[in-house]
């Protein structure tokens, strides 16, 4: 380095080591991200006596919490609500934005762009700012306490829209342009090629909304006082507040209730991570 | 596969509407926007604006509404526990932003080589965002609970004990911040990774055969080209922030707005006043006065990024 110039270069030795310090200061402040989640899994698989011990590993694992937890409460109840409303809102969510989404990309009609505006100008209003008059709304359509209005309200986000026009917007037109020569009809080339051309979005746009329903809280708590139309949610906030100080039996249950999406993550965590990579800025 | 009957329609169908081929387009982009331009009106077009009509009425036990005019208005401004509230609200944003913004780049600098080793901790980083922010106020709970917590524990060992994260009035935000932070970190370094991705790898070997160190490089390129991301990403925060996005469920589960109402951010004060005390009117009210700081927000974010295009023009 005592050169004129300063030199960028390390040598070979240098870079290894930079790399190495680099590599495991990256770790373990990863493995500290995960410790609450190793803590919780870990918790859930002591005894209760064992709860506020400090090891990570448990002395003597057991399965009894879990066993307890699925039968003390209606889990499987409310694991089956979360996942039917997850499922249906994800559906009918997908089939309309890529409607949405394709007419705002491709057809061409007055007030197109003002409608753009308008539909994104809903990205930034959150549930809890609208709650109130959201549920006055919902009640005067009869849907409370009832899957319709768990469903219904969730389908509608401007996100997906968005994401969806930006899409179609790369695709190139000549492929449509080639349906329409041969005479498809506008329902006929949404259906047959802009939706098959759409799978690895749909795919992607799919685990984001079936993971943010599955998630959900504020919106169920808020219209829904039939235990019986409890999502998973609600049904582990509700088992704190009866379980409050055994805290074995509630970490299973929040085991329980966040393996699903774990293991989703796991299975798509490339497909999750690149959609919202690329979900606001591009 | 087309039979003559079929070729004939479409003979006629083309002369017919050879004409009219412009507006068929026309009705074809209504009817395919139709489902969500409706739904996005009817749940949150007209809540919006529901907002303000409810703020002046009273609504009594059995759901009758009556016109009270500004009163709601009046009871916001002179209720302490409103303004508590706004107090909270602002100071969580103004702790959350800087942080959040702190933590997304900072993991996305140090995750940002491409290989597979920075993939795995990628993905490490975002994994509590995957997890339902009332499991997440639920373990950190666990984790905080006064002398025997995990946390607790440590931080007493380092010497820095002895409070209580959520019990004392002066430390709940800070946990309620913290544990924010700890949610959404993974998901703003991923939007940082996207912007770092953008900035030329030439301006770097330019800067480095001139000799210019990291914290150079980082300061004279790498902040200056990230100004979009940079903007998106506060912008998006701060909303979420004001709005409590996030805020409401780790409260809800963790606090319930205590102690003494020091994490009590606006949105769960509202939350109380509406489904607590029935109160739809002023919570309405108050909720309007959220709304219009949001909208306005969102209209300067929306002018600076030129209709929320970005960079992709059509």
């Amino acid at each position: 380095m005592s050169s004129k110039r300063p030199q960028p270069y390390f040598s070979r030795s240098q870079v290894t080591l930079v790399r190495g310090v680099w590599m495991l200061v990256t770790a373990s402040l990863a493995f500290m991200t995960l410790f609450p989640l190793f803590w919780m899994v870990s918790i859930a698989f002591k005894p209760a006596a064992e709860s506020f011990s400090s090891n990570l590993i448990p002395q003597s694992p057991t399965l009894d919490n879990f066993i307890y937890v699925l039968t003390a409460v209606p889990f499987i109840r409310y694991m089956t609500n979360s996942f039917l409303v997850s499922a249906a809102v994800t559906i009918v969510a997908l089939f309309f934005h890529t409607m949405a989404g394709y007419a705002l990309a491709r057809l061409r009609f007055p007030g197109r762009e003002v409608l753009f505006l308008s539909i994104f100008s809903t990205f930034l209003v959150s549930l809890p700012v609208i709650i109130v008059p959201l549920f006055v709304i919902v009640k005067a359509m009869g849907m409370l306490n009832s899957y319709a209005g768990l469903i219904i309200p969730a389908i509608f986000n401007a996100f997906g829209i968005f994401l969806l026009r930006q899409y179609y917007l790369s695709l190139p037109k000549e492929i449509e342009e080639a349906a329409r020569i041969d005479g498809a009809g506008y329902w006929r080339i949404y259906w047959s090629v802009i939706l098959p051309l759409s799978r690895p979005i749909m795919s992607a746009l799919a685990i984001l909304f079936f993971l943010a329903n599955w998630n959900s809280f504020l919106w169920p708590l808020t219209i829904t006082s039939d235990p019986n139309l409890w999502v998973v949610q609600l049904g582990i906030a509700n088992f704190k507040s009866q379980y409050s100080a055994s805290w074995n039996y509630m970490m299973a249950a929040a085991t329980i209730v966040a393996i699903p999406t774990l293991i989703l993550f796991v299975i798509f965590q490339r497909q999750i991570m690149d959609s919202l990579k690329t979900s606001g800025l591009k | 596969m087309t039979t003559i009957a079929e070729t004939a329609a479409r003979r006629r169908h083309a002369g017919r509407t050879r004409l009219s081929a412009k507006h068929r387009e026309w009705i074809a982009g209504y009817l395919f926007v139709l489902p969500d331009a409706l739904g996005l009106l009817v749940f949150l077009g007209v809540p919006m604006a529901l907002s303000l009509a409810l703020s002046v009425f009273e609504v009594n036990g059995f759901g009758g509404y009556s016109f009270v005019g500004a009163k709601n208005y009046l009871r916001m401004w002179n209720d302490p526990l409103f303004w508590k509230g706004a107090k909270v609200t602002a100071l969580y944003a103004v702790m959350l932003v800087p942080l959040l913004y702190a933590c997304g780049l900072g993991l996305a600098l140090l995750v940002q080589r491409t290989d597979r080793f920075n993939t795995v901790m990628r993905s490490m980083f975002f994994a509590p965002h995957m997890v339902s922010l009332v499991v997440v106020a639920l373990v950190w709970q666990f984790m905080v609970v006064d002398k025997i917590g995990v946390v607790s524990r440590l931080t007493a060992a380092l010497g820095i004990g002895g409070f209580s994260f959520l019990g004392d009035p002066n430390f709940a935000l800070i946990t309620i911040v913290l544990v924010s932070v700890w949610f959404l970190m993974g998901f703003y370094m991923l939007i940082f990774l996207g912007g770092l991705q953008d900035i030329p790898r030439q301006y770097y070997e330019a800067a480095m055969i001139d000799g210019a160190g990291a914290i150079a490089r980082f300061w004279f390129i790498t902040l200056p080209l990230l100004k979009p991301t940079s903007f998106f990403v506060i912008m998006v925060s701060m909303v979420a922030a004001v709005a409590g996005a996030q805020a409401f469920d780790i409260i809800y589960v963790m606090t319930k707005g205590g102690p003494a109402n020091a994490t009590a951010v606006l949105i769960v004060y509202i939350y109380q006043q509406a489904f607590g005390f029935g109160a739809f009117g002023y919570a309405a009210a108050m909720a309007s006065i959220l709304v219009v700081a949001l909208m306005i927000v969102t209209a300067v974010f929306f002018a600076l990024t030129r209709g929320g295009r970005f960079n992709h023009e059509q």
